[in-house]
């Protein structure tokens, strides 16, 4: 069958100027009966999280304790602030090499061959890892083995020695990941749309290369950990153990490292995209992947909760917008759906995606883009927003419903600088959402005109006449 | 944590099976714990009634787990039971709709526009396109006028409104499963959803939904090299069970199942005996019992389907699947081996743990830290289900300058040690101890516990069997991981596919808009 995907790709910008608002209609027709809401919804049973007891040292460590006897396991965890946003770009990937050598290579004591040993036959862990804005240390171990996993996880922490037998591993792993990176076809979409928000050589989104990992050494691995250690450290410890003792063991251990040092502030750029449409082919798929981007915000801005509301009714469940319109009414996507995410201390992206046949490209592309325009043009309804309050507000019993959930949220407000009742502020905050503040956060932040269309298909934009 | 760069092709297998028995195992006491904890209920319908008290956070989890899958699709309608699978979330006669009884009309006429229209397109010979397309257009003018009754989404927009959390469901080639989860204080609303759809399902929007499963079978097979190669080596590795037929479905038969073939499915499988519904979390067996008890007795009950019959013949020639496109290199092979109630289940498990779990594994060891030729290399078992025989198989994933034939060697030299050679005492003892350990860590997650629950009660008869499945993987010795080795990694039972990378040239030849 013909794809006409490519030729009327072009098309698609046009329908920034001339955007075609047809709404999914919701339930507007009378319904007799409504049988479930005749079904009692009695009182929730009370219950309030138990939150972690929070432990802050002379030097500025942070620990939280966790209590949670139903099963014998410990585990603990230590953040460390930095991570490879932070690198050096000519040694992209730095971050990822060090979160496996680290561990990989183990201690002087116990090199990382011995140590994983020594933890299967426990059924234990420990691991290390690098993200874009950290680098962590976990263990996990049942209770009988949780002192001895422990003094291992700590020597590990402050003594570790990186050797360049398993850098040399991690940079084989890592050149395997580069090489098959366009292998599928959502890699390159989600790699190559942020690209367009941020900026290719953003820090957010600049890519290893072989070249890059190839260039990173065990001194580079040192000098990184000798850097960040000396940050501000924070440790979660969840599980069945002693608080009293555990504090003591806690206190013996970190209460002499040195003051943390801050990290500086990090003074990113972000413009956004420069708009219109960019096609990258791939000749072995027969589905576009379609991703809509601009930027996104961050969870300090006090139009959060509004924006949070509005996204639900764009994209967030099967009543959203985008799904009763692509999914339901035109059968053109099994996935389709996004909006403006959050991260803590930067921009997020803004990103809807669709995956539609080769063929329906456009009309596809075209319908998300009308409900993204649509949330300036066509009004909200207070149906609408009582919906999306009632799916986010009934399902935020989620966020803390297990003490470990409890336990990762305190940590991630701990590290962000966010305070420690900010669930409640914010929940208090989405409930108070009108639909007036949803108008009012449309217009200040939806703006069409400056999003950017990435589509990977299958096609050569070159010759769309060769398509047949 | 970010710990690999890679796609994992365990995210592939996985989708495909249900659950890979991450569970195996069991605890005496924890048994006894869970005894006083779990109370459970046979209808008079068949269906089978699990609730777990778990009194923390004022919340629970549910499954629905029925008892039959895609190897259920008939002949000629592969994709049925997924198919289906997606028609319950499209409401019941009393939700999702203005008016039930004009709707039925309104999509007995879709019905049987679309058999006039699929009786002329199907023509081999004197097929008349003028009149095919006015059947066509008349098809679409009914599903319009059976939409003027629908209310979009409404079954999914009840229960996320009243809190579902993690709301989906899952087709494998065994058994379909159905899940959320939910604050307590909506378990009546829940129980009367649920058994509504389970009882009382609509063959609504049906045509439209045929092609969002369509759409996703784009995306999860045609248009992913691993998607393509899995479904190839499966139709390789099988030429008379349905494992070995496509999960989603053929293009050409998911794209032509009709909402009567969908209905007919679930009057046959949907039945009580076929059913299993567990609940784990804060709620009470003595207060929810009776409530469970009023609308699950709702479903029909009838007898528990026939079990198949076709048995995949022994194999007696090796086979190989090679694809050549501009893909990274990629090695899979697997082994055929007995259903999950064979004496020696547990045996595949441990040869699973010893060749794979974990950087102390022997292909871990051999593969990529000593050799340095893959980044990836694991064995797994009960591929691509396990009720019925599945296969044991290997994969490697080679770092860039190694090939699928590298990888092929160096597993077949730890499957030679595995078999010329016991393993040690210490590779054993790990097993056992990392698999009570891993039964103990799946009991913390409500909806994971129920999962299982619901999976065991179904394939054993009893859900105790999750702990005392233990017992058996007790008793496995080395002598019994050498005599399976022997018996089943054998080349003549063996099918192997790899990815050889073409190099990127002008015109590629894939024909890629199969529709």
């Amino acid at each position: 069958m013909k794809s006409p995907a490519v030729k009327d790709i072009t098309k698609i910008s046009l329908l920034f100027a001339v955007v075609a608002v047809s709404l999914a209609p919701l339930a507007t027709s009378a319904q007799q009966n409504k049988p479930w809401e005749k079904i009692p919804v009695p009182k929730l049973h009370d219950f309030k999280p138990q939150e972690p007891k929070r432990i802050v040292l002379k030097n500025g460590i942070v620990i939280f304790l966790q209590e949670d006897h139903e099963l014998p396991f410990v585990s603990g965890g230590v953040m460390i602030p930095g991570g490879s946003r932070d690198e050096d770009p000519a040694k992209a990937g730095l971050v990822g090499l060090y979160g496996q050598a680290w561990r990989t290579s183990g201690t002087a004591k116990m090199d990382g061959d011995q140590l994983d040993d020594l933890l299967e036959s426990k059924a234990a862990h420990i691991e290390t890892g690098g993200d874009d804005d950290s680098t962590a240390l976990q263990w996990e171990s049942l209770k009988g083995d949780a002192d001895q996993v422990f003094s291992l996880a700590l020597d590990l922490l402050l003594h570790p020695k990186f050797s360049p037998e398993k850098l040399q591993l991690a940079q084989q792993q890592d050149a395997a990941g580069i090489v098959r990176r366009n292998d599928e076809e959502s890699g390159i979409a989600d790699r190559e749309s942020a690209k367009l928000v941020y900026g290719a050589n953003s820090p957010y989104t600049r890519q290893p290369e072989l070249t890059t990992i190839g260039s990173v050494t065990v001194d580079d691995l040192k000098a990184w950990h000798d850097r960040t250690i000396g940050g501000k450290l924070i440790i979660g410890i969840s599980g069945d153990f002693d608080p009293v003792a555990m504090e003591a063991k806690l206190r013996a251990a970190f209460e002499g490292l040195p003051p943390v040092k801050p990290e500086s502030p990090r003074h990113d750029a972000f413009p956004g995209p420069t708009p219109g449409l960019s096609f990258i082919n791939k000749e072995d798929v027969n589905q576009s992947d379609v991703q809509i981007v601009g930027l996104g915000i961050d969870r300090h801005n006090p139009d959060v909760p509004a924006l949070v509301v509005m996204d639900e009714i764009l994209g967030g469940g099967f009543a959203s917008r985008l799904f009763q319109k692509v999914r339901t009414e035109l059968g053109l996507a099994y996935e389709v759906g996004g909006g403006f995410s959050l991260a803590y201390d930067h921009p997020a992206v803004f990103r809807v995606v669709v995956l539609t046949k080769s063929g329906s490209t456009v009309e596809a592309t075209k319908a998300a883009i009308g409900e993204i325009a649509g949330l300036n043009s066509h009004p909200f309804t207070q149906e609408e927003l009582d919906r999306a309050k009632d799916n986010i507000l009934n399902t935020f019993l989620f966020r803390y419903d297990t003490r470990d959930k409890v336990l990762a949220e305190q940590e991630r407000l701990e590290f962000y600088g966010y305070p420690a009742n900010y669930l409640e502020t914010y929940k208090a905050a989405l409930e108070k959402v009108t639909v007036a503040d949803l108008t009012a956060v449309a217009k200040k932040y939806v703006h069409p005109e400056k999003l950017a269309v990435l589509v990977v298909a299958m096609g050569q934009r070159s010759s769309p006449g060769s398509m047949s | 944590m970010q710990n690999r760069v890679l796609l994992s092709f365990r995210n592939w297998i996985l989708p495909l099976t249900v659950a890979a028995i991450a569970l195996a195992g069991a605890h005496a006491q924890d048994l006894k714990s869970f005894e006083q904890r779990i109370t459970t209920k046979v209808l008079p319908n068949g269906l089978t009634l699990i609730v777990c008290e778990r009194h923390d956070a004022p919340v629970f989890s549910y499954t629905t787990f029925v008892d039959a899958g895609d190897v259920n699709d008939p002949s000629g309608q592969s994709g049925l039971a997924h198919m289906f699978e997606h028609l319950a979330f499209k409401g019941t006669s009393e939700i999702g709709t203005t008016d039930i009884a004009d709707e039925k009309v309104a999509l007995e006429k879709v019905e049987a526009a679309n058999n006039a229209y699929e009786a002329e397109y199907l023509k081999s010979v004197g097929r008349d396109e003028a009149k095919l397309a006015e059947l066509k257009k008349a098809f679409l003018a009914a599903q319009a006028e059976a939409h003027k009754y629908v209310v979009p989404n409404q079954f999914t927009d009840v229960a996320e409104r009243n809190g579902a959390e993690g709301l989906n469901a899952q087709t494998g080639l065994d058994d379909t499963m159905f899940f959320w989860s939910m604050p307590e204080n909506r378990f009546e609303l829940w129980a009367w959803l649920e058994s509504a759809r389970l009882s009382d399902t609509v063959p609504r929007e049906f045509y439209k939904e045929r092609d969002v499963v369509v759409e996703e079978r784009r995306m999860r097979t045609d248009s992913s090299p691993i998607g393509r190669l899995l479904e190839q080596f499966l139709a390789t590795a099988y030429v008379a069970h349905n494992y070995g037929r496509s999960s989603i479905g053929w293009p050409s038969e998911v794209g032509q199942i009709n909402a009567t073939e969908a209905m007919e499915f679930h009057k046959k499988y949907y039945v009580g005996s076929n059913i299993v519904v567990s609940v784990v979390g804060d709620v009470k067996a003595t207060e929810v019992m009776p409530v469970l008890e009023k609308y699950f007795s709702k479903v029909p009950g009838g007898p528990k389907p026939e079990e198949m019959t076709t048995l995949e013949p022994k194999q007696f020639a090796e086979k190989t699947v090679t694809i050549r496109e501009q893909t990274q290199p990629f090695y899979l092979e697997g082994y055929h081996r007995p259903d999950y109630h064979d004496p020696d289940d547990a045996v595949y498990d441990a040869i699973g743990d010893i060749m794979s779990n974990g950087r102390v594994s022997r292909l871990y060891r051999s593969l990529v830290r000593d050799q340095q030729i893959a980044a990836e290399a694991e064995g797994f078992s009960g591929f691509p289900g396990q009720k019925y025989p599945g296969l044991f198989a290997f994969y490697a994933v080679p770092i860039p300058g190694h090939t699928p034939d590298e990888m092929r060697d160096a597993i077949h030299k730890e499957i030679e040690k595995l078999k010329s050679a016991d393993v040690t005492d210490d590779e054993l003892a790990m097993f056992k101890t990392r698999t009570r350990a891993d039964l103990l860590r799946g009991l913390a997650d409500n909806q994971g516990l129920s999962n299982s629950l619901a999976e065991y009660q179904t394939r054993y008869g009893d859900w105790r069997e999750l702990f005392t499945q233990l017992d058996k993987v007790d008793k496995v010795t080395k002598a019994d991981i050498r005599r399976v080795a022997n018996k089943v990694f054998v080349a003549s039972n063996r099918t192997s596919a790899e990815i050889i990378t073409n190099p990127p040239a002008g015109a590629a030849q894939k024909d890629g808009g199969a529709q």
